[in-house]
């Protein structure tokens, strides 16, 4: 084996990963727009579903996280949840439904240009909490708010 | 179902309280389709349709990105606020379902 050969490989190997890091460091929000997170979606657990859209299956509870959801639900169609939050540099605010075949409803990705506050109408597929998982500052909080469902709105 | 039926609804304001945030309300007309329902007449699944990802911009610039699954409701309704706002400017929605269908629509901050 030639040695030069093998010491000039090693080092254009090395100079193509710094490259390709850079890269992807400059392209995060856009790769972020571009791929829908497909597994998360489709996960069928709650702590897949969490791992898959917030890399944890655990957040810690925030008092500063608001789940504004009706205590009793009658139509599971059609849920209005608004979640609000007073943290700082909110990155992403995830919903999440436990008892819905996918648990996960939607992800929001904010930027500094929006307040932390989004309001969206979900289905239910019976009585669960909503959860609300917050990315902030690269750390994960959570709140919830139980529902009670009358009439799940899923199936048919 | 294809396409929507009638276009999205927008609107975006500046309350006097808070001068340089707008709050923007929507509403899509979309099936949204779990793939979950069956059709009554024929006992068949109806495959499922719902819209992935809507992107909001501000004068040209994102400022939120919703990534959605199939439960969200029908029609969806969407509220939301940004900062650093003023009267005139433009806020644009476009969206894009499972299926490749799409539509854009926008409307200056009253």
């Amino acid at each position: 084996m030639n040695y030069t050969r093998r010491s000039f490989l090693r080092a254009s190997l090395a100079a193509g990963t710094v490259a390709i890091a850079t890269g992807a460091g400059l392209l995060i929000p856009r790769s972020v727009l571009a791929a829908w997170p497909k597994n998360a979606f489709e996960a069928k657990t709650m702590d897949e579903a969490m791992k898959d859209i917030a890399g944890a299956t655990s957040a810690p509870e925030s008092a500063d996280i608001i789940v504004e959801a009706p205590d009793i639900a009658e139509n599971g169609a059609v849920v209005t949840v608004t979640i609000t939050t007073k943290l700082a540099n909110v990155e992403q605010i995830s919903l999440l439904v436990p008892k819905n075949t996918t648990p996960l409803i939607a992800s929001y990705i904010l930027t500094s240009n929006t307040d932390g506050f989004v309001t969206s109408r979900i289905k239910m597929r019976e009585t669960s909490d909503v959860i609300a998982v917050v990315k902030s500052g690269n750390k994960l909080f959570s709140a919830k708010k139980p529902v009670k469902v009358t009439l799940g709105g899923c199936g048919g | 179902m294809a396409m929507p039926t009638k276009p999205m609804k927008i609107r975006a304001w500046i309350d006097d309280a808070t001068p340089t945030m707008a709050s923007v309300k929507v509403i899509i007309f979309h099936e949204m389709e779990s793939g979950l329902r069956k059709d009554k007449a024929s006992g068949q699944v109806v495959p499922a349709q719902y819209i992935t990802e809507l992107a909001c911009e501000h004068n040209g610039k994102t400022v939120l990105t919703c990534l959605w699954g199939p439960a969200i409701s029908k029609n969806p309704f969407l509220a939301f606020r940004v900062k650093n706002v003023k009267k005139g400017d433009l806020i644009k929605l476009s969206w894009v379902d499972n299926k490749g269908d799409k539509e854009t629509g926008e409307s200056k901050v009253e």
